[in-house]
């Protein structure tokens, strides 16, 4: 795939659950999958960690994009973590969406240990929905930009 | 009001009860303010009028760790709030006498004032006993009267209904006052475009001058320890730096609350900038009801709330997209 507009290089933070979005992450790289370099992946122990707030802290800080991969509902590692993370997702996007920041700039992805070509593909289009949409400037801080 | 005070003056006296939570005069005719009174004598300050907003529930979280029972008046809307703290072990049922109250609608004096009704001196036809329709209102620069329905406050427009849903002994009439559906504005909001989204809500929000009032009163907002007062936390007890402090603050406070809410419109009528908070709140009770099943905190005492439940078929975070 390819991506235009090469001078805007989006910040994306992709929040991955320890025992399946990150090991499926770890296949992609050692299957030779690409995806783009704009993604930071931040380890969490399970997809359940993720507080409403880090998703805005990273928007706060200069994210474009943020992306929170778990195990598939009922392989969770911990029985029932995405289950909860699952409602309170849902229900941020669309508190999101209501204060008017795009709705493709945040996303749910369920990516098991074995799927590293879907990881890949997950992010390439991500990433590729996040050069469409632009900078991500509703929620920056502007004294966070470089 | 006059049957309350003399039934508190006699819970008062057979020691049934060892102090009366209620509302006393303050020093305007609009401006009443919860109060304690431990004897009979100090009843004589008590009021109980549409000015009478507060919600007295949270209240009861210190008052029951106090020696004795205590009396508390409640609203048929501060029975919810007051039902979701047993739920959450933040009251004892067992140290509150509860009276519940009856209600005509609460007044807000912004909306007074907003129509021009300026130098007040005193409000007639805010007594709970009244059934007048129009508020005569004595200003220094003569009488205006005012509507009752166009001074009530906006929750009293989609009251939830007069029923109380827990007290010990009913006291006083309630009257209808619901003329509007809660969603509509929230369902208004979500139909603009992102751009209008953002500049409604940049516009609200940018008013907020950050005095936690809101989370002060919210009954919902009960943690000893908040979020918000650790210094690490970059929405801290502080003005804010930037315009995000401001939407983070209230997206964190409204979602601590996502569940548990009863829509009591505490935060909103606290609010000394006028920001309409409710409307955070009602966007996530609209968005569980329409994707986890009608639910209203605070109905009962022992069902489970949203958040802290979960279904095998629930939504997936990308329905927020298909919705449109």
């Amino acid at each position: 795939m390819s991506i235009e507009n090469k001078s805007f290089r989006p910040k994306i933070v992709a929040f991955c659950c320890n025992w399946c979005s990150y090991a499926g992450a770890d296949l992609a790289g050692s299957s030779r999958l690409s995806y783009p370099a704009d993604v930071k992946i931040i380890r969490v122990p399970c997809s359940c960690r993720v507080n409403p707030m880090f998703i805005l802290r990273a928007f706060e800080k200069g994210a474009d994009g943020v992306i929170m991969c778990g195990c598939h509902p009922g392989d969770c590692h911990y029985s029932t973590g995405n289950y909860y993370a699952r409602r309170r997702m849902t229900l941020l996007f669309s508190m999101l969406d209501y204060i008017g920041v795009e709705n493709g700039r945040t996303r749910v992805e369920w990516v098991s240990a074995a799927e590293g070509v879907k990881f890949s593909d997950t992010m390439n289009s991500f990433v590729e929905k996040i050069h469409s949409l632009g900078e991500n400037v509703r929620l920056g801080d502007l004294r966070c930009r470089n | 009001m006059q049957e309350l005070i003399n039934r508190a003056k006699e819970l008062l006296d057979n020691g049934t009860v060892a102090r009366v939570l209620g509302w006393k005069a303050g020093d305007l005719p609009y401006d009443p303010e919860p109060a304690y009174f431990e004897t009979a004598e100090s009843l004589k300050d008590f009021v109980y009028n549409g000015f009478c907003g507060a919600n007295l529930s949270k209240y009861m979280i210190e008052a029951s760790k106090l020696e004795g029972k205590t009396l508390v008046c409640l609203k048929p809307c501060d029975t919810y709030s007051f039902n979701q703290l047993i739920k959450e072990h933040r009251v004892d049922r067992e140290k509150a006498y509860i009276i519940g109250v009856g209600c005509k609608g609460k007044l807000d004096i912004e909306k007074i004032r907003n129509q021009g009704v300026k130098g007040i001196e005193s409000i007639e036809g805010a007594e709970i006993t009244d059934e007048a329709d129009m508020l005569k209102i004595q200003t220094i620069y003569g009488e205006r009267s005012v509507a009752y329905a166009d001074a009530m406050l906006e929750r009293c427009h989609v009251c939830k209904g007069k029923e109380h849903k827990i007290f010990d002994e009913q006291i006083g009439e309630s009257k209808e006052t619901k003329d509007g559906e809660r969603f509509d504005e929230v369902s208004r909001i979500e139909k603009l475009s992102p751009e209008e989204k953002f500049a409604f809500f940049q516009k609200e929000l940018s008013k907020c001058i950050r005095c936690n009032a809101c989370r002060n009163v919210c009954p919902a907002c009960s943690c000893r320890k908040c979020v918000f007062d650790s210094n690490k936390f970059d929405s801290s007890q502080k003005a804010n730096v930037d315009s995000f402090e401001e939407k983070m603050f209230h997206i964190i406070r409204a979602f601590h609350v996502a569940g548990r809410c009863t829509d009591c419109g505490e935060c909103s009528r606290v609010c000394p900038q006028g920001i309409p908070l409710h409307l955070f709140n009602r966007k996530f009770i609209k968005d569980i009801d329409e994707l986890y099943g009608e639910y209203q905190a605070g109905d009962d005492t022992d069902s489970k709330a949203p958040l802290t439940n979960y279904t095998f078929d629930d939504a997936e975070p990308s329905i927020v997209g298909k919705r449109g």
